[in-house]
Parts: C-alpha cells; structure tokens; sequence
C-alpha cells in the first residue's frame, strides 16, 4: 500500500480520536444555534469535514474551542446564506414539546424524574429563547464549559465583552425563570 | 466598587476566573451590599441548575456514523471499534485489543525498564486513546460505585495487579468505580474518578523494572497526563482537567498509596 494512503489513514485515526470525543458538544452548540435537529446534524457534519480539511494545519492547544469556532462559522454562513432568518431579538419561547426528550438518567423515583424533566425542559426553553449573541456565551458556558478566554476565541470577540455579554444572558435567564418558576407554582 | 461592575465580576467569580485581588474585591463589595449578596446567591442557585439539567444533547448515532463514513477508510487493520457509534462491550475490548497490537511494536513491552523520551511519549499517547475511548463509548465504568472496598476486589483475577482504589471524595476527587482497560494489548485497570465534570482516568499496570519516582508530565492532544511508579505498579493519570488540578490528583494518590513518600 502506498504510503501516502497509509498517511491519510493515520490522519484520520488521529482526527477521529482528537475530534469525534467532542461530538456532542459540537451538536449541542449546533442545536442552540440553529434551533432544530435536522439544521444542527448537518452544520455538525460541514463542521467536522472542514476540520478534516484543516487538521494539517491544527497546532492546538485546544480541541473543542478549535471545533467550536469551526461550527460558529458553518452556522453563521448558513445564516447569511438565507439572509439572516435567525431573528436575534426573539425572546418568544420555543415550541418545546416539539423537541424530542434529549437525555435520559436513572431517577429515585417517578415523580422525581418528572418534577426534574420539568425543570430542565424549563432551563432549555429558557436558554433557547435567548438572543443568539447571549444564547451562543451561555451555552458556551454552561454546556461546553469553556473559559472566558476560548469563548472569546470562539465567538471572535474581547474577554471583556464576553463577561458582559454573560452577565447580561444570566440576568435575562434569571427574570425568565422566576417568571417560569411563578407561572409553574 | 459599585454595583454594575460588581455585577459583572460576580460571574467571573462564580465561573472562577478571577484573580484573586479582583476576587477579594468583589467579595468585599457583596459583603457590604445586601443587593449583591442576593444577586450572587440567586446567580449561583441557577448556575448548579443548570449545571444539573445536563443540557449537553448527545449526537444522534446517525449523525455519528454519518461523519465517520465521510472520513478516509482506517487501514483495513484498523480499529473496528471507532467505526461504530456504540460499540458492545465486546467490541470494544475486542477491537481495541486489536488496535493496540497494531502499535504493540512500536510499545512491544508496555512498561519498561529504562522507558526513553519518545517511548513514554507513545504510551502516553495510547494512554490518552484508551482514556478518549472510555469517554466515546459510553463505557466509563464496568463497576460503578463509590465504594473503594467494592472497586478493589473487584480487580480480582482480571489484571496481575491489586491497584490500590483510594476514596479522595473529601479531597475533591470522587471515586467513580472501576475498568478492565487494554493498552499496548496488555490488560490494566483503570480507576475512574471524577472533579467536577471532568473524569480523570488513572490506570494502573504492573511495572516490570526499576521504578522511577518522579512524576512526568505529557500533554497529548490536549489532555494532561501524569505518569510515575511506586511499589511495583506503574500509575498514568489522564484527564482534561488543568495540569495543576490533575497534579494535585497525583499528590493526593501517591500520598494515600504510599504515607511514607515525601510529595
């Protein structure tokens, strides 16, 4: 076998176990920016083609704020693409019930479980609805649990701007909660 | 300070970014200021919420096999394991014991004697693999409690070695349970704790040669990995945790395993 083949197979092995462990938060971030499946699984899948295409030239430090920058960019250029759909100031609540449940864990008890599905689809209602430019800090945040730093990497703006921008998408949570929680008690 | 820039800093807080004078400051700040006080204990209350609410989706297994049909062929030899979005159990210590006889030659001896720079750069590779794998295929754990004296025995007759399982839940660490791992086709255990959201892998192997003490540290695709040996066994630390967490994981270990050490 020719070597050059050989050097693309050892390519992609290495691709697959540095990139393919970040799978799920590359979707996760493709969910909340794209705001249904379909869109999202197909912005997840541009984004890891790109990162094939540039892994040669991937010097690190970090896998995941790399990719996550990768799927900001396929998700914005799809955005532009169909001359900014994304309505950045709805702050309407989602259709939650249509989203299919997204994960599941052992529960003490039934009622446990329901009460706590009722809260997390509450959280996830609430992030949804956020702005994109709040809805993309937070989610960075929370769910991809990277520093102020890869945030501002990510979304190509200062650290200071991204500690307001957090600030701001947490307070924003934080009224649409007691609102939610209000209306729920 | 007044309240709007301590309203901003009190994330940077509780997200742990800050330095510890500017920490000092908004600490003080809240101290005097009931708002703020309320406004810090409302924002921590969501954070561990959300934090709870998992709100990280899992990629569908379609999507899965969708990009890795679009990603050049392994070699024909390669690891079967990696090509499926779940893989069973067997398949994955089938394939991996596969996948690991591939580089066996480069590693043909997984713990040896006088181990050079760029061997132990290539343990310490297959070292992160196996860890990365236990993350993707949903396979943490094949015993899965926070007992240590349940995790021990349970080693019983897999691996040649008796690992020491130390519970360091007080000193933040918590002791997840235990696996049956391969790495250079040689069957370890691995220890699985976590802090935080971040699992630490800490495998555990028989060393064959002279032991030595000190603590090296890799970095390899992004993980942190530590690597020293003690009373016979070879420990290899991996996690996405920062090197000094993960240092501190290592001190903690050593400490528990072996009280006469100095750390």
């Amino acid at each position: 076998m020719a070597g050059y083949a050989d050097g693309e197979h050892d390519k992609a092995r290495r691709f697959r176990d540095a990139a393919l462990p970040y799978l799920d938060d590359v979707f996760t971030l493709a969910r909340y920016l794209m705001r249904n499946s379909s869109d999202a699984e197909d912005a997840a899948q541009e984004c890891y083609l790109r990162a094939l295409r540039h892994f040669d030239s991937y010097r690190g430090p970090a896998m995941k704020p790399w990719l996550l920058t990768i799927l900001r960019n396929v998700c914005n250029a799809e955005f532009a693409r169909r001359g900014r759909q994304e309505v950045s100031n709805d702050c309407s609540a989602e259709k939650g019930a249509e989203d299919t449940p997204l994960w599941q864990e052992t529960q003490a008890t039934p009622e446990a479980s329901l009460l706590r599905q009722r809260d997390d689809d509450t959280i996830r209602r609430l992030v949804a609805a956020l702005p994109q430019q709040f809805r993309e800090v937070i989610v960075l945040r929370e769910v991809n649990e990277l520093s102020y730093q890869e945030i501002a990497q990510v979304a190509g703006v200062p650290v200071g701007t991204v500690m307001s921008r957090l600030a701001r998408a947490r307070s924003m949570l934080r009224s649409a909660w007691s609102v939610a929680e209000g209306a729920a008690s | 300070m007044n309240c709007a820039e301590c309203e901003v800093l009190l994330h940077a807080l509780l997200d742990g970014e800050l330095d510890a004078g500017h920490a000092r400051d908004v600490e003080t700040h809240v101290a005097q200021c009931p708002g703020c006080t309320e406004k810090l204990r409302a924002f921590r209350a969501m954070r561990d919420a959300m934090a709870r609410a998992n709100l990280k989706e899992a990629a569908p297994a379609s999507l899965r096999s969708r990009i890795e049909a679009a990603l050049p062929s392994p070699a024909p030899r390669g690891t079967a394991t990696l090509k499926s979005a779940r893989p069973s159990r067997r398949m994955l210590f089938g394939g991996f014991a596969a996948g690991a006889v591939l580089s066996a030659a480069a590693t043909a001896s997984l713990f040896l004697t006088v181990v050079r720079n760029d061997q132990e750069q290539s343990i310490a590779g297959e070292v992160v693999s196996a860890h990365i794998r236990s993350l993707q295929a949903g396979h943490l754990m094949d015993v899965e409690t926070s007992d240590q004296h349940t995790v021990k025995p349970w080693f019983d007759g897999k691996v040649d070695v008796a690992p020491p399982v130390v519970d360091l839940t007080a000193q933040g660490f918590t002791l997840l349970g235990g696996r049956l791992d391969y790495i250079g086709g040689e069957p370890v255990a691995s220890v699985v704790y976590r802090r935080r959201k971040h699992v630490i892998n800490l495998f555990v192997a028989q060393r064959l040669g002279r032991e030595h003490a000190f603590v090296t540290a890799h970095t390899v695709q992004g993980y942190n990995v530590r690597h020293w040996s003690d009373q016979g066994l070879d420990f290899w630390a991996v996690s996405d945790l920062d090197g000094e967490e993960l240092g501190e994981f290592v001190q903690k270990v050593s400490a528990a395993v072996h009280p006469g050490r100095p750390s």
